[in-house]
């Protein structure tokens, strides 16, 4: 019998070892797998490649793991926001290293590693400081830069149902980099907010097939914290929670 | 001279935007515009985080935390909207599907260069996410931009001086002033707005216009 699902998030990151790349999912909150990222956090890998979107939000999730300097080097589109003042910290001190790529590149990159993919053309970038340096080349009459894939040895993601043979689907734009990264990943965790029975899941809507995915966890009910507030979250029918008042 | 407001602009771009176009709207200025779409016509709004069919802000209390926009502010989906991951959301700016984008911008080249990613100042960190992508993606590519900045120079320059977001991309752009069509001979300007003349537009800019024909 296959399971792939792990009764703690310990154990969902459990043998991760130091220098790893790990990618991380989500866009801005939506997505981020903030029960695994806590696990790692617990865990103690260190000196980390950490491929993400963002380079965490506010004090929790990757930017505590940030905090603690456990990443050497982040690869990401979008480091800079409102509420990125802990890599903003570390970058300006010089203590991480920085790679920014565009984001449809990036999200290609990643996909193209999980797609076995040995390089690839892109317009996007051409002729800007981000493909300095890069080989370019005219086809059929349009500018493209040569970009590699870059693939990691753990992805974590978050998302909404899974089984225990690892299919996965995942709830609004909460989907965002998961099933790409799960596949360009050696070992993919997803936490999920219900472990379904086999079969539940529609195989005409899984989105990510659990050939990508190693481990399952369930961290239901999902919290979703504002200001350290639970404010809500839905059901397995994707119905919303009561939120206790 | 007088141009026109911000949300006035915004309400004069939504005019152009035809039913059934697919428009992905820029973080800022150029999110206003969805607030001028007429009402009954089918506009679909991608956001490039993984949604198309992107609806109104949600009422207060029904706030999705799973459910934002590229600017990651809570948003509603429309019946018929769809959800997809990131590969694919940009493969749709890449692969020529979109219409219409519409970007704010710090400079505008007259070869239709787009700088608005970064000012290129010592000591700022580098924040790209997909303004390379949405400047190259769309067959339109729409600039919302004031044509002054705040200390009276031009956004519409003969080249960018700020590190550029895509090559050739633009392909109109809407100010407070005037609209500007990118030509091959270089700006031409498309409508005049508020009390705004081609001579004033001249000087402001230090650019010889085009006039439509």
């Amino acid at each position: 019998m296959i399971d792939k699902t792990v009764s703690t998030v310990a154990e969902a990151v459990a043998g991760i070892e130091d220098g790893s790349t790990i990618m991380i999912g989500g866009f801005g909150r939506a997505g981020q797998p903030v029960e695994l990222i806590d696990a790692l956090i617990d865990q103690g890998a260190s000196d980390l490649t950490v491929v993400s979107n963002n380079a965490g939000n506010g004090d929790l999730g990757l930017a505590a793991l940030l905090a603690r300097g456990r990443v050497r080097r982040m690869i990401c589109s979008f480091p800079r926001q409102h509420d990125s003042w802990v890599f903003d910290g570390l970058f300006r001190a010089g203590q991480i290293e920085l790679e920014v790529v565009p984001q449809g590149n990036l999200a290609e990159r990643i996909r193209a590693a999980g797609a076995g993919i040995g390089a690839f053309f892109t317009p996007t970038g051409v002729g800007t400081e981000l493909a300095a340096g890069k080989e370019e080349r005219v086809i059929d009459g349009r500018r493209y830069v040569l970009d590699y894939p870059i693939k990691a040895d753990v992805a974590l993601i978050a998302a909404y149902r899974g089984d225990r043979w690892g299919n996965l689907v995942y709830r609004e734009t909460a989907r965002n980099f998961g099933p790409i990264m799960a596949a360009a990943a050696t070992t993919a965790v997803a936490q999920v907010d219900h472990v379904v029975e086999l079969g539940a899941l529609d195989p005409e809507s899984v989105v990510t097939p659990g050939i990508f995915v190693n481990r399952v966890v369930a961290v239901s009910p999902r919290r979703w914290v504002e200001n350290g507030e639970f404010v809500g979250g839905v059901d397995v029918d994707g119905e919303p929670l009561e939120v206790a008042r | 001279m007088t141009g026109i407001g911000r949300v006035e602009l915004a309400a004069r771009i939504a005019q152009d935007i035809p039913e059934g176009s697919y428009v992905n709207l820029g973080i800022g200025a150029p999110t206003l515009v969805a607030n001028h779409l007429p009402e009954g016509l089918e506009i679909i709004l991608h956001t490039e985080n993984g949604l198309l069919g992107m609806g109104r802000a949600p009422e207060p209390g029904r706030v999705d935390p799973d459910l934002i926009n590229a600017g990651k502010q809570p948003v509603t989906a429309l019946p018929g909207a769809a959800y997809f991951h990131h590969a694919d959301s940009f493969g749709m700016m890449r692969g020529g599907h979109l219409d219409i984008c519409v970007l704010g911008a710090f400079q505008v080249s007259s070869a239709g260069d787009l700088a608005n990613w970064s000012t290129g100042a010592p000591g700022a960190i580098p924040a790209v996410g997909g303004a390379m992508d949405l400047a190259i993606g769309a067959k339109n590519v729409w600039v919302m931009t004031d044509l002054l900045t705040r200390d009276g120079s031009s956004k519409l320059v003969a080249e960018c001086t700020y590190p550029l977001t895509g090559v050739g991309c633009v392909s109109r752009v809407y100010t407070d002033r005037a609209v500007f069509d990118v030509t091959d001979g270089g700006f031409r300007v498309r409508e005049l707005l508020g009390d705004t003349t081609v001579a004033e537009l001249e000087q402001l800019t230090a650019l010889t216009l085009e006039e439509r024909s």
